[in-house]
């Protein structure tokens, strides 16, 4: 059965037609003293597969048990979910002192990967601060992660204050390539060393049509 | 009454049913400058939402517009009180290209970021105001509301200069405080503005 107002089309064939808007919330995980954040397609509802083009993944509050760096990888072998894709990337970031010092643009030889399966840095060189109020916050794009035919691109940008003593806010930027053209079923993320205390991941499909 | 189409339930006790994906991403408020000093968003005032619930906003600025040749977009934000002051700690870098192919070159810029200061942060390089120059661009904060944590944002912008120069701006930056952030104010470097600056909230 259709719906029609003023000879608009609402919903025919089992299916709104009319726009109810391209950012869809697929999944939030929320880190308490967690070793690792894993979005898993088919997994405890999460959707990961070609039913959107484009996935987001928004980054709240991230809060480091200790001293360490945000990570993450990819798995494209559909069961055992070994994070290990190998991945060629790109690293830089801004950083400015709370103290005015230390403005500038640095590109990060250490954090870039070169046809490495190793997790990929989602900061810029320096760990997160520890105090109560420190924490980082960003977002991850990956596109078209189900292709077969091509490797996947993914680009991101957060942002955070250090550990050091001088609180430098850093602007981070990461973007690179999964070397693969197997279909991307599943997402993880850790910490470098230590567990997330606290902080959420969500994480949204965008709608092509 | 439901409303069932193809044997899928759409609609059902006054909602949508739960099965039917819908977006996330909310217009909140379109408040458009018209040779205006300023354009502020305050929770709770003329139907803005800038609260807990959403976890992240978006404001998307569009044609913005100077009255002034040459003057950047300027952003602040209030912490409790209804001054635009909360302490930020920023990074501001720029690409920037010329019409004629010169001065195609990119760098970090001191003079436009903060260090734990209450004064206005760029979100733009110069905007000319000739009459089809203008900026573009967004903004993200996330956890506005936060009283745990201090807040963090970023912007993308693209300026058109009035040397006709393309200029992508990247500033970045913590509000170091940990009161929930309940307004946003926009500005220029000097001088009035005209565009539309449109919220949006991400939703769960």
């Amino acid at each position: 059965m259709a719906i029609i107002s003023n000879a608009t089309t609402i919903l025919d064939a089992g299916a709104f037609s009319a726009s109810l808007g391209s950012m869809v919330h697929i999944k939030t995980l929320t880190a308490s003293s967690s070793g690792t954040l894993s979005f898993v397609n088919g997994a405890s509802s999460v959707v990961l597969d070609d039913t959107y083009p484009i996935y987001k993944f928004l980054l709240f509050n991230i809060h480091p048990g200790g001293s360490s760096e945000l990570t993450f990888n990819a798995s494209d072998d559909g069961s055992s979910h070994a994070y290990d894709i190998t991945k060629t990337t790109t690293h830089h970031y801004t950083v400015h002192g709370e103290s005015g010092g230390s403005g500038n643009q640095y590109y990060v030889q250490a954090e870039d990967l070169a046809q490495s399966t190793a997790f990929q840095h989602l900061m810029g060189g320096t760990q997160i601060g520890t105090a109560n109020s420190d924490s980082h916050s960003g977002e991850l794009t990956i596109f078209n992660p189900s292709s077969t035919t091509f490797m996947k691109h993914f680009t991101s940008r957060t942002q955070y204050i250090s550990s050091s003593s001088q609180k430098y806010q850093y602007d981070a930027y990461q973007a690179g390539y999964f070397n693969t053209t197997a279909a991307l079923t599943a997402f993880q993320f850790k910490m470098n060393s230590g567990n997330m205390d606290t902080g959420k991941i969500k994480l949204y499909g965008i709608k092509d049509s | 009454m439901g409303v069932i189409s193809a044997g899928t339930t759409l609609l059902d006790a006054g909602a949508l049913d739960s099965d039917v994906a819908t977006g996330k991403m909310t217009l909140i408020k379109t408040l458009t400058a018209s040779n205006s000093a300023n354009l502020s968003f305050v929770h709770g005032a003329s139907s803005v939402i800038f609260d807990g619930t959403y976890d992240s906003y978006v404001f998307k600025f569009i044609d913005i517009h100077p009255e002034t040749d040459d003057a950047k977009l300027m952003v602040n934000f209030r912490d409790g009180g209804t001054a635009y002051d909360a302490p930020k700690t920023t990074n501001f870098y720029r690409a920037q290209h010329g019409e004629n192919g010169s001065n195609g070159q990119q760098g970090y810029r001191t003079d436009d970021d903060l260090a734990n200061s209450t004064a206005v942060q760029p979100l733009t390089m110069d905007i000319g105001n000739g009459n089809d120059e203008s900026a573009s661009g967004e903004m993200t904060i996330f956890n506005p509301s936060s009283t745990t944590f201090t807040k963090h944002f970023c912007a993308t912008s693209s300026a058109l200069y009035s040397g006709n120069f393309a200029m992508q701006s990247f500033a970045a930056g913590t509000i170091n405080v940990t009161a929930a952030v309940d307004g946003v104010q926009f500005t220029m470097e000097s001088g009035n503005f005209n565009g539309v600056i449109k919220l949006y909230g991400i939703g769960a």
